[in-house]
């Protein structure tokens, strides 16, 4: 396991340096510089300043010396600097980071919940109302923009029904009641971006599980332990359910990436505070230190994700660790 | 391919749901093609009072945005943004991926070793992340539109050629055509990729559905073309008002899941025409 882990680690080193420096390249293709921006918001003109602040940020260099000079910045954790937010690039990403994960994770939690629940039942009672029920949800949720379905849930339950809040992360009164409030105000603030964000991958995971299930289910074990005179409920959660979840952990990993994007939209919806709408607003306001940061630091994010996915692999089908 | 095309549709038609996408689609590529005619002036254009629910005036079916524009023109001229780009996209990202998974798994060793990394390295960026920053860079234009999305979608279609070369290279006919002296690039245009195209061409009608959903997102950022008429830009402008008229987010947002429910279902009615053997997966 720790060969594997380490393997698995090397092999990232030159897939993040690849990522870096396409990133890195596609930010400098950039018409304009970022100094532009800054200097026009600002309204510095001065020539001697701006010459000043080219040096600071190393602009006066070749590209070449620019690219290794962040990369070697990368290693050492140093993202560079953000002028917008006056802040290390990596301290304005760490900021944002907590709102985001908890959304990510909440969203999933829903996907997995609702998906997992809604394949067994529709593999269970396959060819059903319940199943083409089912089946019929999960077409539409895997068609409809996260963005739409989250204006659609604010619709119905914040402006119509008045259940939840229509934005943001936390209330404005309820900053100083203790833990427990606060969490409760998250939460409350949370379950529609995270039905948004969700649903999409819930319908992802109903079609794969249903799809696994039903061959898992056709499997000489499980007539084994219908055989033993166990009840088709325990059949299908101790023995089926079990042995069909490792697609799902594969996607988890897969899909991590594409969350974090679809996580862009759906802060921008609900006006969460999360690295979604940091990204929004670094890139209409040109702030490519921060854009560039995020870029990299997101796929570093996901390489480790997709490791620890395959270390999780290893523990979960023990048919993989006997090779 | 036994069968020829009859054979091909009548498998295709034998998914009922595949069908109604086809049906679907056909409206939409006829309503884009009919915009110019049905609404002949700018769609963008205000013609009548703002925020008028849908069926309410025979002249506005779909109501009128917050300031007074024919949501019905835009929803007619939108189709078209959003089929070319999604059509565009999708070639962009077949032609790519096409072409690095062939090469990778045609020559193998070192080539396959370096154009799998290449791949990997644009599965791990996020996509959209990765669009919003290439349209922020070269600007909203529905030409970068489709060229970033093209640029994120391909990975996909790569590995999945490059595992069907594998499986064919080594073919019996591949051999014969070595035998008889044809030249690489011959058998692999020829002879390889007709072969390896069927489950690719599932996966390219399904880029076209991913395309259309980042296109958008990008739009309803407000990062696309604001002289385009846009499904996505359209739910985005309505979001402001959806205390008193939600219905301009509602109605193009159906029509971009119909949209992309309708390629979602073509591409499994592909699925189980063009890989008989796969259907039971």
């Amino acid at each position: 396991m720790l060969r594997l882990l380490r393997r698995r680690l090397l092999q990232g080193v030159p897939l993040i340096l690849g990522v870096i420096v396409m990133n890195f390249l596609l930010i400098q293709a950039a018409p304009g510089s970022f100094l532009d921006v800054m200097s026009a918001e600002s309204q510095v003109s001065d020539p001697a300043l701006l010459e000043q602040l080219r040096i600071t940020y190393g602009m006066d260099q070749p590209v070449w010396l620019q690219l290794l000079k962040y990369i070697w910045s990368v290693a050492r954790l140093d993202f560079g600097f953000s002028y917008r937010q006056n802040m290390a690039v990596l301290d304005v990403i760490m900021a944002s980071l907590p709102a985001t994960l908890v959304l990510m994770l909440a969203s999933l939690a829903i996907a997995l919940l609702l998906g997992v629940a809604a394949g067994v039942v529709a593999a269970v009672k396959v060819n059903t109302v319940w199943d083409n029920l089912l089946s019929f949800l999960a077409v539409l949720f895997f068609a409809a923009p996260s963005f739409w379905l989250g204006i659609m849930l604010t619709v119905l339950f914040a402006v119509k029904l008045g259940w939840v809040p229509v934005g943001g992360m936390m209330s404005i009164t309820a900053t100083n009641e203790g833990t427990l409030a606060t969490v409760l105000d998250v939460l409350h603030h949370l379950a529609l971006p995270a039905m948004a964000l969700g649903l999409f991958y819930a319908a992802v995971y109903a079609r794969v599980m249903r799809a696994t299930m039903l061959e898992v289910l056709s499997l000489d074990f499980i007539r084994t332990a219908r055989a033993k005179g166990l009840g088709r409920w325990r059949v299908v959660l101790a023995h089926g359910l079990r042995n069909a979840l490792l697609p799902i952990v594969t996607l988890f990993g897969l899909q991590f990436g594409t969350v974090l994007g679809g996580s862009i939209v759906v802060e921008t919806v609900f006006s969460w505070p999360g690295l979604g709408s940091l990204m929004l607003d670094s890139v209409s306001s040109r702030n490519y230190p921060v854009v560039l940061g995020v870029l990299v630091f997101s796929s570093i994010v996901v390489i480790l994700v997709n490791i620890a996915v395959d270390l999780a692999y290893l523990r979960l089908d023990p048919r993989i660790r006997a090779r | 391919m036994a069968g020829g095309t009859p054979g091909l549709f009548r498998r295709f038609a034998r998914n009922r749901a595949a069908l109604l996408g086809l049906v679907i689609l056909l409206v939409v590529v006829g309503l884009a093609l009919a915009a110019p005619t049905l609404y002949p002036r700018n769609p963008l254009r205000i013609v009548g009072p703002a925020e008028l629910w849908p069926l309410q005036d025979p002249r506005f079916p779909l109501g009128t945005d917050s300031i007074g524009r024919n949501i019905a023109a835009i929803i007619a001229h939108g189709a078209r943004a959003t089929l070319l780009i999604g059509i565009f996209a999708s070639l962009t990202a077949t032609l790519i991926g096409v072409t690095i998974g062939a090469a990778a798994g045609w020559f193998g060793g070192w080539v396959d070793e370096l154009l799998m990394r290449l791949t990997e390295m644009f599965q791990v960026v996020p996509g959209l992340v990765f669009v919003l920053t290439i349209v922020s860079i070269l600007g909203g234009t529905v030409e970068n539109i489709t060229i970033a999305v093209g640029v994120v979608s391909w990975t996909g279609i790569a590995r999945l050629t490059r595992a069907e070369f594998l499986t064919l290279r080594d073919r019996e006919f591949v051999q014969a055509c070595r035998a008889m002296g044809m030249p690489d690039w011959r058998i692999v245009l020829a002879e390889v990729l007709p072969n390896a195209l069927p489950p690719v061409i599932v996966l390219s009608s399904l880029a076209v559905a991913s395309a259309i959903l980042f296109e958008s997102a990008v739009s309803f950022l407000g990062l696309g073309d604001p002289q385009v008429a846009s499904w996505g830009r359209l739910v985005g402008e309505g979001r402001t008002l959806i205390r008193s008229s939600w219905y301009i987010s509602a109605v193009p947002g159906v029509a971009i899941m119909l949209m992309v429910l309708a390629l979602n279902l073509i591409g499994d009615g592909l699925n189980d025409a063009l890989n008989p053997k796969l259907r039971n997966r």
